[in-house]
């Protein structure tokens, strides 16, 4: 119950996420982040399936998207949320070293799917002429896909940073909410990547006609 | 003192009503000419109606105990604190819940009923209206009609009338207060509604979504003529206008500055509004009343961003000269 | 030991700049949106004015279009949002027996944020013009095509303020969730916390909408996106859907907090306990729950179809039988009660009316075929201002008189006080109530003028009379407010025999709030103890040290780097003279610099862990908390 965080001092608590107010007080604000965030994607997923088909002569999703290349992003994503696991499963265990290599195996699939994304997006602009002015259906496509990227993007450099910040400060009841709440982050992302995989990839292949 | 106060206050609501009744005036909302607006009125008669018995009982109860209860001199000790009570509340949730069950059933029949579609019916008369900025377009595409017209929407009495509205730039609102309640027209997009009108008269249109700078002036008239007038009227616009060998130097002058944006025929459809008919317009730009001696027409045509400011015809440059040669075609357009 | 840390702690404006204390950010959430007030109620004067006589030329159309969207954002959100988080900050953790909210430095920054959110739209009036397509921004009318750059400031100022605004509803949210006294469950919080929950959980689902609907906007302006471009496929309506779908959660997240307010003070007023005390938690829940269902009431002439004009009709109508339930329960508190009518419960009592007239003609709107008739016109706008001024802002200014002596440790004036209420509550009912006539009339809303024989000069004349009216009792409240300031700090620490825990310590709070976490052992903490013969609350721990968070100077610096970054968007396509200005925008080299400043911030804040300090027993003002 202490506010004196950085007072605790001696062994770590078992759940030391949980072992302050401020650490609950973050765990809990992050949850409701990411109740905002949950209507932020849904208002984008809103607009995307409202302008899905307004391709205005230009590309459809039928003939842009390569399911394959998606496929293997989606096989990065979900297995990093995996690694996500497997540093806070380190992190109860209280295993500093074995929390950074999977945090820093969570960044490196983090960054190959980035680059696969950043790669998808240089094709549709420069072999198939679809931008972000193409179309409203571009437009809709740029704009939730990207948001998902850079939320990807910025997960990567905190998680980084986190890496580094663990080396220094070791594994404490400050530390530890952060790392706990970044994991929470990275499942939010992958979550949503779920769904970005079969609203704007699966049903733009199958669906239309 | 506190006495007095509430005094005053019931005083001044006496007057507020009371002038407030007075101001109504004869047309708008309250004075419905065509079976639409009729039905409107009755539902918001009906609501309210049932809102001024929430309102009177709200209002004596609360104006009882604000009086009643007032903390008086020498009163001393604690009122009983009451939790609540829950006969009361089971009241005063289930009363108002009976009251709207009562205005929700017309509401969706009323809803239903306006949104009943007239564009196929053979014996409605089927305009397209397109909101520009800041002029109505209203194209009458029966096929023994099919006209242009701008500004003013002339209808035949006791007949439907389809519309189907769209805009050509921003969003506008189509509204004649007297005949039917608004319906937005939205760019790419085509919104339905038909209106009525009971007997031969001019009524006020607005635009009711804001649209620019002039969005105040966006006026429009429905003029409603009887079923012979209208068919007079329908082939006059027809007829090919007489030119007078007086307003010959204004043809040429409008043929050669203002024929590339106002078609002057009326199955022509031009950029900017139709000015077939002229001479019967009632209004000038739709705002101000085409006088004979062209006072307003003169006003427009020499700065009409003075008249209907941030319109997109702008300033023409015109001599005054010009003008007086253009005033005379334009009168000779009928 | 772990109490030697040495905080640097600043005095005078340093003080204020870097201060994470919720009482202080309370007071400059009052201070701005005080301000923002007067800017938004100088250009309702202008509005009244040119309305006043028919064809009046005193200002332009396009002016009159600007001072209309500047009046409507202006209000909502950079004078209503404010102050309701003035009133928030200043009271929700006292409430609750907290020592301060769960995120103390969040807190700063939201201030900051909504600052810098509220300087951008406004400083729109001095760099090209001020927006004007509406408060509510309907494309085409604020897309790129039509209009000058006015609708840049808009879209990033209330971008900024918006995230100012989540943030801060999140850090309520956890505060009142996680910071409770003990002995303070849920079903004993005061009603105005509970309001303050209720809305800061709608802001929270409600404000990411208008967040992407920004976005989309931002982009189709900025970046030639074609969300809204009809001509390349985009949807016009979209954004309406998109703007009310955050918009009619919007009003209930302003009027819950006045709710809230005024069942305190008609409570504390009467020496009542609440009437309906659930029922009224309920009825607060389930408006709130209600408010994301209707939105398309604003919408019912956009020509959607009768099955959702329908079904939200009957949602809307829906919402009337808790308000009813809520008014019902306010009338019955006053029941039986000794009713005290100092100016706060004058406006108390002046909401209850007041507030019902603004409810009933939304029922009858509620009615799309009638709707058809008032939408858009001045019904519409008395309406919106029964519930915005005649709820909301009697609301505010009942909580102003109520809790200035808890915030400022000084009791405003009751006579000017009184006078306030009399000009504010006759001038409002002069100008609103004859504008429903207005709009029966055929008056649309915004329009800049009307001709004479429209036959409303009358009815607007008085209007405006009325308008002048509210004026002459804000500036009275100015002056009693500048009066009571240079009175001496001597406020009682329970002036008005009040029922919850903020009574019970000294006016001014103390920076610590409570020098001992009182238990509270009964709905109306305070009041409980009154009547149990306790001198005061009983405390939860012993006395021993406090401990504080830093003040910190980075909040403002993360505002100004994004205040930065939007004048970097919203210039990287204009061209100017200067070839060095013009690179450094064109490459959005503002932006990212402005950004930066943020991220290094944001990187800083995490880098080094706030240790706080601790005030030591001997420092406190007074032991132990009295009732």
């Amino acid at each position: 119950m202490s506010y004196d965080a950085h007072a605790a001092g001696g062994a770590l608590p078992h759940n030391p996420e949980k072992a302050t107010l401020e650490g609950r007080n973050k765990i809990l604000g992050f949850w409701l982040f990411l109740g905002c965030e949950c209507v932020l994607f849904g208002t984008l997923f809103a607009a995307f399936i409202t302008l899905r088909n307004q391709t205005n002569e230009g590309p459809t999703g039928f003939e842009l998207f390569d399911l394959t290349t998606v496929a293997i992003a989606t096989f990065l994503l979900l297995t990093s949320s995996l690694t996500s696991v497997m540093a806070i499963q380190a992190m109860h265990r209280q295993d500093v070293r074995k929390m950074q290599i999977w945090l820093a195996v969570t960044v490196l699939l983090g960054l190959g799917f980035l680059g696969l994304e950043i790669f998808e997006f240089y094709e549709y602009v420069h072999h198939e002429e679809f931008g972000m002015t193409t179309s409203a259906f571009s437009s809709a496509f740029y704009t939730l896909v990207g948001f998902h990227g850079g939320h990807v993007a910025f997960g990567v450099i905190w998680i980084s940073i986190l890496i580094g910040q663990l080396s220094v400060k070791g594994l404490t009841v400050v530390t530890a909410p952060k790392i706990y709440v970044a994991g929470l982050y990275w499942h939010f992302i992958d979550v949503v990547w779920v769904f970005i995989f079969t609203v704007v990839y699966l049903m733009g292949k199958v669906a239309i006609t | 003192m506190n006495m007095n106060r509430w005094k005053n206050v019931g005083r001044l609501t006496g007057f507020l009503v009371t002038m407030a009744l007075l101001l109504t005036g004869c047309d708008g909302v309250l004075d419905p000419k065509g079976p639409v607006a009729r039905e409107q009125l009755q539902l918001i008669n009906l609501s309210f109606i049932i809102m001024i018995v929430v309102l009177v009982i709200v209002f004596g109860l609360f104006f009882y105990v604000l009086v009643r209860f007032r903390k008086r001199k020498g009163q001393t000790g604690i009122p009983e604190q009451v939790e609540g009570n829950h006969k009361l509340e089971i009241i005063w949730t289930v009363i108002p819940f009976l009251l709207l069950v009562i205005i929700a059933v017309p509401t969706v029949l009323y809803t239903f009923k306006f949104a009943t579609d007239y564009t196929n019916d053979k014996n409605a008369i089927h305009v397209k209206v397109t909101g520009h900025q800041f002029w109505w377009e209203f194209e009458y595409t029966d096929k023994d009609l099919g006209l242009i017209t701008a500004n003013e929407l002339v209808i035949p009495v006791g007949k439907k009338i389809a519309l189907e509205l769209t805009s050509a730039d921003t969003l506008h609102s189509f509204w004649v207060p007297q005949l039917g309640g608004k319906i937005d027209t939205n760019p790419g997009m085509i919104n339905k509604m038909y209106l009525e009108a009971d007997i031969a008269a001019i009524y006020q249109g607005k635009c009711a979504e804001l649209c620019g700078a002039s969005h105040a002036l966006m006026n429009f008239k429905v003029i409603a003529k009887s079923e012979a007038d209208f068919a007079a009227w329908a082939s006059q616009m027809k007829a090919e206008a007489v030119i007078t060998e007086e307003a010959k130097e204004g043809e040429a002058i409008f043929t050669a500055k203002c024929l590339s944006c106002h078609a002057v025929s009326s199955d022509d459809r031009g950029a900017y509004p139709n000015l077939d008919g002229y001479a019967y317009r009632t209004r000038v730009a739709g705002v101000h009343p085409n006088d004979p001696q062209a006072e307003n027409l003169r006003k427009w045509l020499s700065d009409t961003d003075h008249v209907k400011p941030g319109n997109n015809m702008g300033n023409q440059g015109l001599t005054d000269v010009e003008i007086n040669e253009l005033i005379k075609y334009l009168h000779e357009l009928k | 030991m772990a109490h030697a840390h040495s905080v640097k702690r600043y005095r005078g404006m340093m003080d204020w700049l870097t201060t994470v204390d919720h009482k202080k950010i309370g007071i400059l959430y009052l201070i701005a949106g005080g301000f923002f007030f007067l800017i938004g109620g100088l250009e309702a004067i202008l509005i009244r004015i040119q309305l006043m006589y028919p064809e009046n030329t005193f200002v332009a159309a396009h002016t009159f279009n600007e001072l209309v969207t500047m009046h409507g954002t202006t209000m909502i959100f950079f004078a209503a949002m404010p102050l309701i988080f003035a009133l928030m900050n200043a009271v929700v953790p006292l409430q609750i027996g907290a020592r301060d909210v769960a995120y103390p430095f969040v807190n700063a920054l939201s201030y900051w944020l909504f600052l810098a959110g509220g300087i951008i739209l406004n400083v729109s009036w001095i760099f090209g013009g001020a927006p004007d397509a509406g408060w509510t921004a309907y494309v085409p009318l604020s897309g790129p095509d039509y209009g000058g750059n006015g609708v840049d400031f808009y879209v990033l100022g209330l971008q900024i303020a918006g995230l100012g605004t989540l943030i801060g509803g999140i850090n309520f949210l956890v505060t009142i969730i996680n910071m409770r006294a003990p002995g303070m469950s849920f079903m004993r919080m005061p009603l105005f916390t509970w309001t303050s929950f209720i809305t800061s959980a709608l802001i929270l689902f409600a404000f990411p909408a208008i967040t992407v609907g920004l976005v989309l906007l931002m982009f189709d302006r900025l970046f030639d996106g074609n969300f809204f471009n009809v001509e390349a496929g985009g949807n016009v309506v979209l954004w309406q859907h998109l703007f009310w779908i955050f918009g009619h959660p919007e009003v209930y997240i302003l009027i819950l907090p006045a709710f809230g307010v005024i069942s305190e003070v008609v409570s504390t007023f009467s020496s009542k306990r609440l009437f309906g005390y659930s029922s009224m938690v309920f009825a607060t829940v389930l408006i709130g729950f209600l408010g994301f269902m209707v939105w398309v009431h604003h919408m019912f002439t956009v020509g959607i179809g009768p099955v959702a004009n329908s079904l939200f009709a009957i949602a809307t109508m829906l919402i009337a039988v808790p308000t009813g339930i809520k008014i019902f329960n306010w009338i019955f508190t006053m029941w039986g009660g000794h009713i005290r009518y100092t100016t706060a419960n004058l406006f108390a009592a002046g909401f209850i009316p007041t507030f019902v007239m603004g409810g009933v003609t939304g029922v009858m709107l509620a009615i799309p075929p009638a709707d058809f008739q008032f939408h858009d016109s001045y019904f519409v706008v008395a309406h919106f201002h029964y519930v915005i001024v005649g709820g909301l802002v009697f609301g505010l200014f009942a909580a102003l008189f109520y809790w200035w002596p808890k915030m400022f440790g000084r009791m405003l004036d009751e006579t000017l006080g009184k006078i306030t209420f009399w000009f504010f509550f006759l001038g409002f009912h002069l100008t609103f109530f004859i504008q429903h006539i207005l709009g029966l009339e055929g008056m649309p809303r915004r329009v800049f003028t009307y001709l004479i024989e429209d036959g409303w000069h009358t009815s607007n004349f008085v209007s405006s009379i009325g308008a002048f009216a509210m004026t002459i009792g804000t500036l009275v409240l100015l002056w009693n407010i500048v009066a009571t300031s240079l009175k001496p700090r001597n406020a009682p620490a329970d002036p008005w025999d009040g029922r919850t825990l903020e009574w019970a310590i000294s006016s001014p709070a103390p920076e610590y709030n409570f020098a001992q976490t009182p238990l509270v052992r009964g709905l109306d903490a305070l009041w409980v103890e009154k009547t149990a013969g306790n001198k005061e609350m009983t405390p939860a721990e012993p006395i021993g040290p406090i401990h504080m968070p830093s003040p910190s100077i980075l909040p403002i610096i993360m505002a100004t780097g994004i205040f930065i970054a939007g004048f970097g968007f919203m210039y990287a396509r204009e061209g100017f003279d200067n070839a060095f200005i013009n690179m450094i925008f064109s490459n959005y080299l503002v932006a990212i610099f402005g950004l930066g400043i943020t991220l290094v911030c944001m990187l800083l804040r995490s880098l080094y862990d706030d240790k706080g300090f601790h005030i030591e027993p001997e420092e406190f003002e007074d032991k132990g908390v009295k009732a």
